[in-house]
């Protein structure tokens, strides 16, 4: 029987959400890390036991943690009794130290000045889909790092920052990589998103990346509205069989790339909204994909206080409200770019949680929604693992 | 024998109850404090003071005998009350305000 794990970091800790295949009753554990922001935790395709987290606080910074059996207990990597010692016999203690790669350098800052780059937190971790020692961290401020010993070092891979990282500018929400996808057919290559950056490629494992904004518009968002970088990509994501095909719900628009983000056409349809944060492709059919419609920039929760999760089944364009089993009246809530998540089981579950604490799933492709989890903090980030 | 208090969030860190304590070589100073706290507990390293630069996080205060010393150099010396063990070093997360 296959078992599912829902891992979901919130604003005060983080919550581990098991159950069957059936996928009917939910046993939560958690709050882990209490009191700490969590604002993701993923698992290893490689080996499902070992989960990364980010771990952070406004007073004391950034923490990376990692479980081994699937999260029963945690520890800072490289932190057990053996690994503290380094060379001399003193500890590293470096799982934690993100630090710029060369000269720091300088982004735009709000004002229009040139402004240095500050580490501020993780915002997503995602594992290597072949070798669970190796992970990629997106940062704030803008950056991706890498690991290849289980957490306990990090690098930059500081080619992203030589793709006009000039012009990047923070938004309100700040400027960070919250979106790192892994092309499974093509281990060079990886697509980030970035907060008030745009969307970045890499096909050669990260030495260099270029921006892969061809055909995105921001007319109320930049003074050029096809400028090639300064683009508010909310969040991408693509189905593993057709890596070259990807989604985006930006700012405003949902879009479509059929060719590894050289050209993007906009997908909104019949949205009652096209503004909105999450996205993601049902893992049984890669032309089915997902979007939650908030009202606008300004009003971040759903249209008419209803609670919808649209439906596209051809790929974006012609758009269904799924709403039985979510709230449609005077609901006022968001969710979060990194807070929807798919199963792999054949029929393919949908996961999201809301800035209310609520996490909603379904066993059925969407067509009808359960409350998993309620109360909790508000919810960053959901990510699902499937156990066979 | 240094005594260290350490705030709520950096117990758990570190996975102590109470006070933490300390061998110090004189001069005991701030620096040589965080050094000792920080090569006996490694998970601390980033949480109260920068990796590269060794600066104070914002966040976080530095009191002893009753005094606020987050702002003094690295280097200064602390009190005798707290070199003997009479008096804790805290370390301390700011108040949140709002």
């Amino acid at each position: 029987m296959s078992k599912i794990r829902v891992l979901v970091g919130t604003k005060k800790g983080a919550f581990i959400l098991t159950a069957d295949g059936q996928r009917k009753d939910w046993k939560v554990s958690g709050p882990h890390f209490a009191g700490w922001e969590i604002y993701h935790l993923k698992g290893s395709a490689a080996d499902p036991n070992r989960i990364y987290a980010s771990q952070s606080s406004g007073w004391f910074g950034q923490i990376i943690q990692r479980s081994d059996d699937g999260g029963k207990t945690w520890n800072t990597p490289g932190s057990t009794a053996e690994e503290l010692k380094g060379e001399m016999g003193f500890p590293k203690g470096e799982s934690n130290k993100f630090v710029y790669d060369g000269a720091v350098g300088k982004h735009l800052w709000y004002d229009g000045t040139p402004h240095p780059w500050e580490f501020k937190r993780i915002w997503h971790i995602e594992p290597s889909l072949t070798d669970p020692d190796t992970a990629f961290a997106g940062a704030e401020d803008a950056a991706i790092f890498k690991t290849t010993d289980g957490g306990k070092s990090w690098k930059e891979l500081a080619g992203l920052r030589q793709a006009k990282s000039q012009l990047w500018q923070p938004g309100a929400g700040g400027m960070a990589v919250h979106t790192i996808l892994l092309d499974p057919k093509n281990e060079k290559r990886i697509y980030v998103a970035i907060s008030a950056g745009g969307c970045f490629r890499t096909d050669d494992g990260g030495k260099n990346w270029k921006p892969i904004t061809k055909g995105l518009k921001s007319p109320f968002e930049l003074p050029d509205p096809a400028a090639e970088v300064g683009h508010c990509v909310h969040r991408i994501a693509l189905h593993p069989s057709k890596p070259d095909v990807l989604f985006m719900q930006k700012h405003w628009d949902v879009l479509r790339s059929d060719n590894a983000g050289e050209q993007w056409n906009e997908v909104s349809g019949n949205l009652p909204s096209d503004f909105g944060f999450p996205i993601d492709v049902n893992f049984n059919a890669p032309e089915t994909i997902y979007v939650v419609p908030i009202t606008s920039d300004s009003l971040h929760y759903p249209p008419e206080g209803k609670l919808r999760v649209y439906r596209s089944q051809s790929g974006g364009g012609d758009w269904e409200p799924l709403t039985r089993g979510l709230p449609q009246k005077n609901c006022y809530v968001n969710v979060l770019r990194d807070a929807m998540a798919v199963d792999q089981l054949d029929e393919c579950g949908i996961y999201f949680g809301t800035t209310g604490g609520q996490v909603y799933g379904s066993a059925n492709g969407g067509n009808s929604w359960t409350a998993i989890a309620e109360h909790l903090p508000p919810v960053y980030s959901v990510e699902v693992q499937t156990l066979k | 024998m240094i005594r260290v208090v350490l705030p709520f969030h950096l117990r758990n860190l570190a996975r102590v109850d109470g006070e933490v304590e300390l061998d110090v070589a004189a001069p005991v100073t701030i620096c040589a404090v965080l050094d000792g706290l920080e090569n006996k507990f490694p998970v601390l390293c980033g949480t109260i003071r920068d990796h590269g630069t060794l600066k104070r996080r914002p966040f976080v205060r530095f009191f002893a005998c009753k005094e606020d010393w987050s702002l003094e150099a690295p280097a200064t010396p602390l009190p005798e009350a707290v070199t003997r063990g009479e008096e804790p070093f805290l370390i301390v997360g700011a108040m949140a305000g709002g």
